[in-house]
């Protein structure tokens, strides 16, 4: 086939221009998506301001990338917390030519966006805490955050070893997560040497627990674990409450909501909770992360400013370490990073991209109001 | 892995209490499912059409009493509970009579000497329709019902049972033994009753039919409404998705009763109760742990297939005459 000479001449002009692009690529260029604006904007500007104050030292300190001093750039995109617009703007994202990808924040955007930047190779950082976005089986998928499951091991072993509680008894609501927490604490109240004297099961559209509950009294338990949503763990806690139980009511992430205290009503006090991070007191760095953010803020971190900062650094230290941010180049490094960062000692990633330290903090209702009781650092197994 | 130490729970510590109270929770749940399995049995007795809305109904009684609590208490728990119920049903049953009657009117008559299927479908269809109307309304998240309430506990043989069980069992109890009286007792039931036998014949000995249907649908909506508010109280949660298992479960006690008999409905919907709270207190450790408590709904429909193998008509699905 005989092409036209224009044509020719103008994907010879498309290859050069290419290459002269490719000749002075300074600029390493990471996406970033997250809500910044709506009501979770707030969360949004804490994230990006984290991955901003990395950057920026990482610029300072002139890192080399393919032999010549990097400048990190973050092209960011506000995905609205919505997940179709979350899949447009990961397509503009890649479209952009970027290395990387910080984001997104919500588990609902960064699971479907994770298959966009699978597709086109790109390794992906990412706030989200539900267990799927790193069990798709993409080898581009890695956390800033302990992933909701993983709070499990943290949880079972606070009830064990603070609660004082040698009989446990475990509901979930065979959902992947709630099915993947009360895992995830049925091995840690082992490991620490507690018994689970019972295992229910009910789902996630249930709302009559009182018979797996008389079962459960029948077995004497010092805790009950609940593995699910607030719209279960709320009623819930309010038929303990009516079948005379004593045992206190622990459960994950989603119940540690303002939903739970309402649907519990006066029957929440007492409830546990957990939530993925801790406090910048409790970090490995956080005092000296907080002064320089606060310094170029002019104002206070949020929770996820550290998680983000650490993120980006992550990113950042595998570039240098393969001196390459081709992403297929430093996707290895990555995967095999272990550095010290703001929020840990020990960073680094297992086989799915988790994060291998679990941070979480424990929160307690407490005169209809959730307050923080302890904070657990604990490596995963 | 998980499997093997389950097998190694010890045995029940106190049989009979644990029993005591899994009966107190099945008719507690059971008396909500007779009241709306009441209304599927009359509809069906007369018409012979099943109203897949009816959970429905049940889900707009219940958001809608949730709402009037809501706007009523407010900030101030201190609020009369009896003020806030009393207007919740002030609201609901008429809502919810309303909504059956209307939809019997707009979607059922029409089609009336329709094939039955085609009933059946516009039913699954009026079904679907209330649910987008309640979520454009209400929205999507959970609605949670005001705690003007704060029940009693008493305890008897180890078992404890709230002043809110309690009501919800003899309100239930109440109404159906109203209802029956209304049945058997007045013209309205009379001619009920005559319809059911036979609708044209009773036309033609000067009934009228409409009358009769809307009615069914009238008072159906109505228990519907009353069953809504037991939910939403009792539970503290409503949502626009609640009626579809509700529903399923009302018409599986139903079936299991004798579909189109009053008192087998009643009976299908405690029984039901009962036999998923034993089902689901027991089924672990029947089967060593190979079935766990999440397998309480399978239990129940596994027994719904026992009984349409063995009585086909339910179980007093014999007594044709006394239809309603």
């Amino acid at each position: 086939m005989k092409f036209p000479t224009t044509l020719k001449l103008l994907s010879a002009g498309i290859a050069a221009a290419g290459l002269l692009g490719a000749a002075h690529a300074a600029d390493v260029k990471f996406g970033f998506a997250a809500p910044l604006t709506g009501p979770q904007s707030h969360y949004g500007e804490d994230m990006q301001n984290g991955l901003t104050l990395a950057l920026e030292e990482a610029n300072k300190k002139g890192i080399k990338v393919d032999g010549e001093p990097a400048k990190f750039v973050l092209v960011s995109r506000d995905d609205q917390a919505d997940p179709r617009v979350g899949v447009q703007v990961a397509q503009q994202l890649v479209d952009e030519d970027v290395v990387g990808i910080l984001g997104h924040f919500n588990s609902g955007t960064t699971i479907p966006a994770s298959r966009v930047y699978h597709e086109a190779g790109l390794p992906q950082i990412a706030m989200a805490t539900s267990p799927e976005y790193t069990r798709q089986g993409y080898e581009t998928t890695f956390r800033m955050m302990t992933s909701d499951t993983q709070q499990g091991a943290a949880v079972g072993k606070f009830m064990v070893e603070k609660l004082k509680a040698r009989k446990i008894a475990i509901i979930d609501d065979r959902t992947a997560y709630g099915q993947g927490l009360a895992d995830e604490v049925e091995k840690a109240v082992k490991a620490a040497g507690g018994q689970v004297v019972r295992r229910e099961y009910t789902t996630d559209k249930a709302n009559d627990f009182t018979s797996i509950l008389t079962n459960i009294k029948g077995s004497e338990p010092d805790a009950i674990f609940y593995g699910g949503l607030d719209a279960q763990s709320g009623p819930m806690k309010r038929q303990i409450k009516t079948l005379g139980i004593k045992a206190p009511l622990v459960s994950g992430e989603m119940t540690r909501s303002d939903t739970f205290i309402k649907l519990a009503g006066d029957a929440a006090d007492g409830t546990y909770a957990s939530l993925a991070g801790v406090p910048l007191d409790k970090m490995a760095a956080g005092k000296d992360f907080e002064q320089r953010y606060q310094a170029r803020f002019k104002k206070a971190p949020g929770v996820y400013a550290p998680y983000a900062y650490d993120g980006a650094w992550n990113m950042i230290t595998a570039i240098e370490q393969a001196g390459s941010a081709k992403p297929e180049k430093y996707l290895p490094a990555l995967a095999k990073l272990n550095r010290k960062g703001a929020t840990s000692e020990h960073i680094s990633y297992d086989a799915n991209g988790d994060l291998k330290e679990i941070s979480v903090t424990i929160y307690e209702v407490k005169n209809g109001k959730w307050e923080m009781v302890e904070t657990m650092v604990s490596q995963a197994n | 892995m998980r499997a093997a130490p389950r097998a190694s729970f010890p045995a029940d510590t106190a049989p009979m209490d644990i029993f005591i109270q899994q009966l107190i929770n099945g008719v507690t749940l059971g008396s909500v499912y007779a009241l709306v399995a009441l209304g599927y049995t009359m509809v069906y007795g007369i018409i012979g059409l099943i109203n897949f809305a009816h959970g429905d109904v049940v889900m707009i009684g219940a958001m809608a009493a949730t709402t009037i609590a809501i706007s009523l208490v407010g900030g101030d728990p201190s609020a009369s509970a009896f003020l806030v119920l009393g207007a919740g049903l002030l609201v609901s049953v008429p809502l919810c009579m309303a909504v059956g009657w209307t939809a019997e009117r707009i979607a059922y008559r029409p089609l009336r000497r329709a094939p039955r299927l085609a009933a059946l479908i516009t039913a699954i269809g009026v079904s679907i329709i209330l649910q987008n109307l309640a979520m454009m309304g209400w929205g999507r998240n959970y609605l949670n019902f005001p705690q003007v309430l704060s029940p009693r506990v008493f305890e008897f043989f180890g078992a404890r049972m709230s002043t809110l069980q309690i009501a919800i069992v003899v309100i239930a109890a109440l109404i159906m033994g109203a209802l029956l009286l209304v049945v058997h007792k007045t013209r309205l039931g009379t001619a009920m009753r005559a319809t059911a036998q036979n609708r044209e014949v009773a036309g033609l000995m000067g009934v009228n039919i409409n009358t009769v249907i809307s009615a069914a649908f009238l008072i159906g909506s109505a228990l519907a409404a009353v069953a809504g508010m037991m939910v939403a109280t009792y539970y503290g949660v409503s949502q626009y998705t609640m009626g579809f298992l509700l529903g399923l479960k009302a018409f599986t006690a139903a079936v299991l009763g004798g579909i189109g008999n009053l008192v087998g409905a009643m009976a299908g919907g405690l029984l039901l109760g009962v036999i998923e709270s034993l089902g689901a207190g027991y089924i672990g450790d029947l089967t060593g742990g190979f079935l766990g408590s999440h397998y309480q709904d399978v239990f129940a429909f596994f027994v719904l297939v026992l009984v349409l193998i063995f009585r086909p008509s339910g179980l007093l699905g014999e007594r044709v005459g006394d239809r309603a």
